[in-house]
């Protein structure tokens, strides 16, 4: 192995992919080369940092430096300037939003400074694809520690006393889950890695199998060995082929040295995993339909009891956990159940990691002690409100969690509060809303995509949802009764009291939580046919301010429906009748005479 | 036996059963409208998905499926709770809501669980409105409408034809709220593998799928004038045709009901009973012929036009030994517009053969063009629904009717002919007369229980003649499966093998009256037993219970056809098979 006078890390992750990363890197290398430093420099793509809006995101080592929204044309500064130089490019520094201070190291950012990594913890670190970078962290210890110091019960022991609850959203604890599954008579088990993360927005598992996609195998064949299991299944959306890719290769890496497959480690213990591609049907994470789905069945879901741990995959005992529970576990077992429950809250032990999106400073992967505070995610890591505007709410869960108010901001986070406030944490999406958004809309908005993903199985979810998403769409045209508001309630409860699966269960929520703590929101649409954040179209009206109008007929000459009436010299007025609500004529106007309201 | 508190009383009850089953046992009523359980017939279909029958379980936050949820020691249990009863009208209300309101002209009006369980739960007002499913109604086939507008998603057709029929016609696709249940590749129904069999139709909750009616149309030929309009009767008709007007299942109805066709108008009412004795002659015939003549062995029966789809579809490769004989009603047809019209100095296309059946799949066998010379041997199959339907539209009184012969000629049948209606009775014919004709006399074993029951698959050795004839019999499509397969695999002996596609045969029919579930949870088979014995019983009760014993047949085949298997025998009696495969489609190609 060759030594290397620096390392550069580039962010590998689709964020930073998409937003040119490979680009940059083709860009460092042929700087590299023009100044003679490529043969001691080690370019790698590493997984995602996190600070994805900031991205594409460039690390030099030795010195840590972190470079920010890194663009092709700015690689031969870079090398010319600090790696020649030894002068760091300080615009490509991170500058906080709110206060200007530029950070040349990640680790004084705000963003960073608060975030505990554990599940992320490798993630922009090693090479996803070389397994070596991986043992060279103590990868596969836990797993060697396991097969050769410890029974099937010890590790169980270890994973229960940790108080790991599952992070896929319902937040069972795990080692219960493998006790179960453990005790389950049979020949036969499985073990299941569920990588169909279809939360919009969350994409955290996602990250975790791009940037360290062994600690996932390494956990499912601690869970394999604990409960008894030779076969192990990925389940990951086909829309992640980047994430597949780095999985397969670390599949094939970790057999060709012999930690998967027959006797491993020299032990009597087998395991071997495949990779099951999900064709992205939102219902598909449900484990029972994940199950149906990876069988070659229809992907919907099976009533439970029988819980798969007793009846899963081929009618076998199997253990089922997401991706983001599965990677602390290597962890937990290098480091002990007592400093896993050093992290978090009380019966909320360890991390979070939450994508954190919408109209706030700092979006990105953020991992964050169980417990912290709502208010802390956003203003100390999310840097607050974007455009200093203010906070409205912020939804967590997913498409079917709730919305959080600002009389709940202080919350700490952990499962049962979330749900105690209307919300859940389902997979860990954070979006933030300001004063603009509307409640109704956002409601709508999330109604809308369980209602597409629904499975159509049971009647509640099937037909239900979508009365409750016909209602709203109603409430925001207009066209909603005061009586509908009760009749939304009402329906969202039986929903949740008798749909067959989690989907089914939770889908209302986004609807009952604004209900909840926006009900004058939706009397405004109701009552007063308006929309306070002026976000539904059809409760708006385009008017002209007569004061203001200088009735020089530009509005009139660009709306496309001709709905403008008035001529030079004669102030001008919209047939709101007609008028189709583009806009085109209040971004026209130069004197800022056409408002809506 | 655990403990549990169902409605505030105490009671013991088996581990392992649901909530429902409990509440059976106490006899409290939950409705349902998506479980299905037919225990003798295989069928459970629970996918616990219409969430009408929620109850409440002390110490759990939501509602509790009565249908999936399995009782536990020390389980609280309250089924008619406000909370329950509101989400139960919720659900139907849901489902009205997405539902076709033209319920005044459904195939399944007064018959229908969605209707009774609305009207039972008093609802007056749909409280929610907004799109509904739109689809197409297939008419692609001649025995059934698919009406996906009506579909509940009760998933009971899909579990009848893909888990006893071993069909696999339906699935669901599509998801949310535009799940439905469809075919592959949404193919019109008649390009599918689909037998006709029907009992997806008779295990359909709603009018999504039903009998495609010919009412009308035989209306309007009784109407005129030119026509000769006969009617022949199968005889599973006569043993269930009185449940319609609330007989006891199993009631012998036979007087009645040629009383009731003669009253609709039929000009002549003939027996589907002396054609079976026809069938009988050339089958035994064609069975004695392959046991002497080396084959091809087994000989398998080919009266059941679902079971003849079945074969062509899945065992393509076995298509040369069922029996070359044409169904009864067939062989009918084909008499009746050639020996019957020249008897009776008629034009033959002036001759319209009116089958009642209690099968489906004889609607689509009537249109297949091999059973057919310059016109169709059978013009019309109505089943016994239709029928009862054509006698309550022609205002009579069913109960009240005198009973009535078959016309001469035609009508004449022994109990071999009766029994052809159960599984077991066409083989049991079969061997009647061809023991007789082996043993070259009258023997005097006219009864060979042997061959009688109601297990899926039955087998079964008759010593006639010095010889073992085996016999394998299947009834339902999943057990016809297996013994073909066996065949197939050369595992198998047997001289001869009846297969009846429905539970029990026709009597268990596709065109049956309509069994209403809740009642006769596990006990379907009960009744179709009960329409079984009663043939058996009107077997017993014939002077004559042998095929060649008849005189009218004695008399066709001196006057007309000769003698069995003869030239015009086959001309006119015996039909050809199709090997189709499964899926032999051109799917469209991608652009």
């Amino acid at each position: 192995m060759s030594n290397y006078r620096l390392q550069i890390l580039i962010c590998g992750g689709t964020g930073c992919v998409s937003s040119g990363c490979l680009e940059v890197e083709d860009a460092l290398v042929e700087s590299l080369r023009k100044h003679g430093l490529y043969e001691e420099t080690k370019v790698i793509k590493v997984g995602c940092f996190g600070f994805c809006e900031q991205g594409p995101i460039v690390k030099v080592y030795p010195d840590n430096t972190f470079y920010v929204r890194v663009e092709a044309k700015d690689c031969e500064e870079i090398v010319a300037e600090h790696l020649l130089k030894g002068r760091p490019v300080k615009r490509l520094f991170f500058k906080e939003p709110s206060t200007g201070e530029r950070y040349s190291h990640h680790r004084d950012m705000p963003f960073y400074e608060t975030q505990v990594r554990v599940a992320l913890k490798l993630c922009g670190i090693v090479d996803p694809e070389n397994i070596e970078d991986y043992l060279a962290v103590d990868g596969y210890d836990a797993l060697a520690k396991a097969l050769t110091e410890m029974t099937q019960m010890d590790v169980i022991d270890v994973i229960k006393a940790s108080g790991l609850r599952g992070r896929g959203g319902g937040g069972f604890p795990t080692g219960r889950k493998w006790e179960t599954a453990y005790n389950a008579e049979s020949n036969k088990k499985y073990v299941i890695c569920n990588a169909d993360e279809g939360d919009p927005g969350a994409f955290m598992d996602r990250s975790i199998m791009e940037g360290d996609p062994h600690s996932v195998i390494e956990a499912m064949a601690l869970a394999a060995y604990a409960i008894g299991a030779d076969e192990g299944v990925v389940y990951i959306r086909a829309e992640y082929p980047l994430a597949v890719n780095r999985l397969k290769i670390a599949i094939e890496q970790a057999k060709a040295y012999g930690l998967l497959g027959k006797n491993i480690l020299g032990t009597d213990f087998n395991f071997d995993i495949q990779v099951n591609l999900g064709a992205g049907a939102f219902v598909c994470g449900e484990e029972t339909a994940l199950i149906n789905s990876v069988q070659g069945e229809r992907g919907e879901p099976n009533f439970k009891p029988p819980f798969p741990a007793q009846v899963g995959l081929w009618k076998e005992p199997t253990v089922i956990n997401n991706v983001e529970t599965y990677v602390n576990i290597p962890q937990i077992i290098n480091n002990g159940a007592d400093w896993f429950q050093s992290l978090g809250a009380p019966g909320n032990p360890g991390t979070k990691v939450f994508a954190l999106a919408g109209k706030i400073n700092n979006v990105g992967l953020v991992e964050v002690p169980m417990g912290i505070k709502i208010s802390d995610i956003i203003y100390k890591i999310g840097g607050g409100i974007r455009g200093g505007k203010k906070f409205k709410a912020l939804q967590t869960g997913g498409p079917s969690g709730g919305c959080i108010s600002q009389e709940n901001i202080d919350v700490e986070v952990t499962f049962d509060n979330l749900e105690k406030v209307g919300s859940m944490m389902g997979s860990g999406g954070m979006i933030v809303m300001d004063e603009d958004d509307c409640m109704v809309d956002i409601a709508k908005f999330y109604l809308d995509f369980t209602v597409e993903e629904s499975c159509g199985k049971c009647t509640p979810c099937r037909i239900g949802n979508k009365r409750l998403y016909e209602t709203l769409e109603n409430i925001s045209k207009g066209k909603g009764k005061i009586e509908d508001l009760e009749e939304l309630r009402d329906l969202g409860v039986i929903i949740k009291d008798c749909s067959l699966c989690g989907l089914g269960q939770t889908a209302p929520n986004p609807v009952l939580s604004t209900l909840n703590f926006f009900m004058d929101e939706y009397r405004a649409h109701v009552v007063d046919k308006k929309c306070p954040a002026g976000a539904c179209k059809d409760l708006l009206e385009y008017v002209v301010i007569p004061e203001k109008c200088i009735a020089c007929t530009l509005c009139k000459r660009v709306c496309p429906v001709d709905c403008i009436i008035g001529e030079p010299k004669v102030i001008h007025v919209i047939d709101q009748a007609r008028c189709i609500k583009c806009g085109a004529c209040e971004a026209k106007c130069p004197k800022d005479a056409i408002v809506k309201q | 036996m655990i403990s549990i508190t169902l409605n505030d009383k105490p009671m013991s009850v088996e581990e392992g059963i649901t909530v429902l089953d409990a509440a059976k046992q106490a006899g409290v009523y939950i409705p349902t409208l998506c479980h299905m359980n037919l225990h003798s017939l295989n069928m459970h279909n629970n996918p616990g998905s219409c969430r009408v029958c929620m109850v409440e379980l002390e110490g759990r936050r939501t509602l509790a499926p009565a249908c999936t949820t399995k009782v536990f020691d020390g389980m609280k249990v309250r089924t008619n709770t406000p909370k329950a009863i509101k989400s139960r009208r919720t659900m139907v209300e849901l489902l009205l809501s997405n539902h076709p309101t033209d319920c005044l002209i459904c195939d399944r009006n007064n018959n229908c669980e969605l209707q009774s369980m609305a009207s039972s739960l008093g609802i007056r007002k749909i409280r929610y409105s907004g799109e509904r499913m739109r689809f197409d109604s297939d008419t692609s086939s001649h025995a059934m409408i698919r009406d996906p507008e009506k579909c509940i998603l009760c998933r009971r057709c899909e579990t009848v034809c893909n888990e006893v029929q071993t069909v696999n016609v339906y699935s669901a696709k599509g998801r949310g709220f535009d799940a439905v249940l469809s075919t592959a590749f949404d193919m019109p129904l008649y390009d599918t593998t689909c037998t006709f069999c029907g009992q997806c139709a008779s295990v359909c909750p709603t009018g999504a799928l039903v009998q495609r009616s010919y009412i009308t149309e035989v209306w309007d030929e009784i109407a005129d004038p030119d026509k000769l309009v006969i009617v022949q009767t199968a005889p599973a008709v006569r043993v269930a045709l009185g449940e319609e007007f609330g007989m006891d299942y199993g009631s012998r109805v036979t007087g009645k009901m040629v009383a009731a066709l003669r009253h609709i108008g039929f000009d002549k009412v003939y027996d589907t009973d002396f054609a079976a004795d026809l069938t009988i002659m050339e089958e035994a015939n064609e069975l004695i012929k392959r046991i002497q003549g080396g084959g091809p062995l087994p000989m398998l029966t080919s009266c059941c036009p679902a079971w003849v789809r079945f074969i062509e579809h899945q065992f393509p490769s076995l298509i040369d030994i069922p029996s070359s004989c044409a169904s009864p009603h067939e062989m009918f047809g084909a008499i009746a517009k050639t020996y019957l019209a020249e008897k009776l100095g008629v034009d033959p296309k002036k001759v319209v053969v009116v089958s009642i059946m209690p099968c489906l799949a004889k609607k689509h066998e009537a249109n297949r063009a091999e059973l057919a010379t310059e016109f169709p041997h059978v013009d019309y199959v109505l089943t016994t629904r239709e029928l009862a339907s054509m006698i309550r539209e022609a205002g009579l009184s069913f109960g009240e009717l005198e009973e009535a012969d078959f016309d001469k000629v035609m009508g004449e049948s022994t109990g071999a002919g009766v029994i052809f209606g159960t599984t077991g009775g066409v083989i049991e014919a079969a061997v009647r007369t061809a023991a007789c004709k082996l043993e070259g006399k009258e023997i005097d074993k006219i009864d060979f229980t042997e061959l009688r029951g109601m297990d899926g698959v039955r087998e079964a050795t008759v010593h006639v003649a010095g010889m073992d004839l085996r016999i394998g019999i299947a009834h339902g499509l999943g057990n016809a499966r297996t013994l073909l397969q066996k065949i197939k695999d050369g595992k198998a002996d047997y001289h001869a093998i009846e297969i009846m596609a429905c539970p029990g045969g026709c009597v268990g029919g596709g065109g049956q009256p309509l069994l209403q579930t809740y009642s006769l949870e596990g006990d379907k088979m009960a009744v179709i037993e009960k329409r079984a014995k009663a043939l058996y019983a009107e077997d017993a009760d014939k002077q004559r219970r042998r095929s060649h014993e008849n005189k009218e047949i004695q008399q066709l085949y001196a006057e007309f056809l000769g003698e069995p298997g003869s030239h015009k025998a086959h001309d006119l009696l015996h039909t050809t098979y199709t090997k189709r495969g499964v899926y032999n489609i051109n799917l469209p190609s991608s652009k």
